[in-house]
């Protein structure tokens, strides 16, 4: 039993190779596909250089050597964490990245716990209060939950808390560690924005999760038995009925993290993903590899985090991979 | 009798009823629109909504007519959405069947690319594609598209996995047809049903993906209209005129929802063993 899981987890981080080798190929081949070289970009915005300065610069840019050369180089510097420089700033990359880290980071994490802190209880309400109307009504909210923009939610909020100064972040951001309470005051619409939709998602797993369970035998058994209602319901049925839902919302943080890119966007926080967005309009291609880079590394770890959650409470161990949402 | 099962369940009924709507506007902006949408009217700036103007949307910060915009843009959503959508299906869906039907190696490799992609979240994977390609339109639909591609492999392969094992499918190899004809007539038609409900719910995604790619200023270019741009620009003058960033994010959200309706309906009447999951 002990063995089988520890194989498995190291089966699946044995997995994780190949995928982040393929993730540094296609980010690195994927930018050498636009036109214009890196170094034509770079001058574009310098004066002229000279013969020898142009010897080096090539050196620099890699234009004196094959591609699967620089490739290497490339993935050779990634591993010692050198992501490149700035064509815009001249800045490092890395620093330039995590130092915008944690707010993305911290957005997500608030907009899971949303999620969670309202989708489960109501999931639970509605499994227990079954009727044709309620149901539908679920069934609907749950769509509804999925088809909503989380950037014209953001847009919506700006425009019916643009009275209440203070609760739109605008300006001047306070990190975590300056004034707590002012920070998560300041991102507590922005991560509302963004995990709303999938609170709606989640009462509808919780329920229809918590449904199936409640119809197994056990649950027959331990109401037979003469335990309280209540108790059996938290007891018993809700420790099983959770474990699809913390997939469900495992898999979801990719969608988590990239409302967060659009939605620091619409309140003007300075995360990664206004970084992105900036590199983008820039054409900072080094940073916009290094901020692609960082981002699928996370989501491929927090899926192998959730696939072990689920595999090291579920002793009959899935071992495909078919619960994936996102 | 799929089609009379459908007309019974509300669900998808009402997913179809909306999704209609939408096509019936986008028809009738081919032959007429309340106003030019693109042209820029300086007489009626930021004009609230009213009957008596015609402007019943209201206008937004270059005096065009929300309302002339939100139809025109209707037609580039679900052009984009059905484009992107079916390309990521006719891909996907060849890599998943081919990698299920050979197996070893071959699904190895074909099922590791897929991963690879999947990788990736899928608005930020949109977002890098865009940067690479530039913002033409037709871009747009393949950023959507290659988001497609790893789930329609998943989901086609794990189907083949579980039909190839027929006995029909011995029949056909014994009697000499080739692996494209099995695949493509025998076991495809049996693998539809999750494809066809994956579909509906792509092009639902599909419609946020766009909308946001527009929104953040890397997918379909203003003057052009399409609802993400069109909140992209109402975000400057909303709080003075709010119009111009609800109407638009309306237009999403139904059509989203229909979609999404359309979707889970269809899995009730397809998918018979979900039902009782509501």
């Amino acid at each position: 039993m002990e063995s089988n899981v520890g194989r498995y987890i190291a089966k699946r981080l044995l997995s994780l190779i190949p995928v982040l080798f393929g993730v540094s190929l296609i980010v690195f081949f994927l930018v050498r596909l636009i036109p214009g070289s890196a170094l034509q970009m770079y001058l574009g915005t310098q004066v002229e250089a000279t013969a020898e300065q142009m010897v080096e610069l090539k050196r620099i840019f890699g234009e004196d050597r094959p591609v699967l050369v620089l490739y290497v180089e490339w993935l050779g510097r990634l591993l010692q964490g050198d992501f490149g420089i700035s064509l815009r700033t001249g800045r490092e990359v890395l620093p330039d990245i995590l130092s915008r880290l944690p707010l993305s980071l911290e957005l997500t994490v608030m907009a899971l716990l949303i999620a969670l802190l309202f989708g489960i209880p109501q999931g639970i309400l509605a499994s227990l209060k079954r009727n044709p109307f309620v149901d539908v009504l679920n069934r609907v909210v749950g769509l509804l939950g999925l088809s909503l923009p989380q950037f014209w939610l953001a847009a919506l909020m700006v425009l019916f808390f643009s009275g209440f100064r203070g609760w739109i972040p605008m300006g001047n951001y306070v990190g975590f560690f300056q004034d707590p309470l002012r920070n998560i005051q300041m991102l507590l619409l922005p991560s509302l924005a963004i995990g709303i939709g999938l609170a709606a998602v989640i009462m509808r797993y919780t329920r229809n999760s918590m449904l199936e369970v409640l119809e197994m035998d056990y649950i027959r058994t331990a109401r037979a038995k003469g335990l309280r209602k209540r108790s059996v319901i938290f007891g018993h049925a809700l420790k099983n009925a959770i474990l699809p839902v913390i997939t469900v919302a495992g898999f979801n943080t990719g969608y988590l993290l990239g409302g967060a890119i659009v939605i620091e966007e619409v309140f003007a926080l300075p995360g990664m993903g206004r970084l992105a967005l900036y590199a983008i309009y820039q054409r900072d291609y080094p940073v916009i590899q290094g901020i692609v880079l960082v981002i699928a590394a996370i989501f491929v770890l927090v899926n192998l985090a959730t696939d072990l959650i689920y595999a090291m409470a579920d002793p009959r161990i899935r071992l495909d991979d078919s619960g994936r949402k996102s | 009798m799929i089609p009379r099962r459908l007309a019974k369940n509300g669900i998808a009924l009402t997913g179809i009823v909306i999704v209609s709507l939408y096509i019936i506007v986008i028809l009738v902006s081919f032959f007429w629109l309340p106003f030019d949408p693109v042209k820029i009217d300086a007489d009626h700036l930021l004009e609230e909504p009213s009957l008596k103007t015609g402007h019943i949307f209201g206008t937004d910060e270059f005096g065009r007519d929300i309302l002339s915009r939100i139809m025109k843009g209707s037609l580039v959503s679900l052009v984009i959405s059905l484009s992107a959508t079916t390309m990521g299906a006719l891909i996907g869906v060849t890599m998943g069947i081919w990698a299920g039907y050979l197996g070893g190696r071959w699904d190895n490799w074909i099922m590791r690319i897929a991963d690879i992609i999947f990788a990736f979240p899928s608005l930020l994977l949109a977002i890098f594609v865009m940067a690479i390609l530039g913002e033409k339109t037709w871009n747009v639909v393949i950023a959507i598209g290659i988001v497609y591609i790893p789930q329609f492999a998943r989901i086609s392969r794990g189907a083949i996995l579980s039909v190839k094992t027929n006995e029909f499918v011995r029949a056909a190899r014994s009697n000499g047809a080739s692996a494209i004809f099995i695949l493509y007539r025998h076991l495809l038609p049996n693998i539809l049903v999750p494809i066809i409900v994956q579909v509906s719910l792509a092009l639902s995604v599909s419609i946020l993906l766009e909308s946001s790619l527009s929104f953040l200023g890397l997918g379909i270019q203003p003057p052009w209209p399409s609802w993400g741009n069109m909140l992209s620009s109402a975000r400057k003058v909303m709080v003075l005129a709010p119009w111009t960033a609800i109407y638009p994010g309306f237009a999403i959200v139904f059509l989203v929802l229909g979609f999404n309706l359309l979707g889970d309906g269809l899995r009730d009447i397809l998918d018979p063993r979900l039902k009782n999951v509501g």
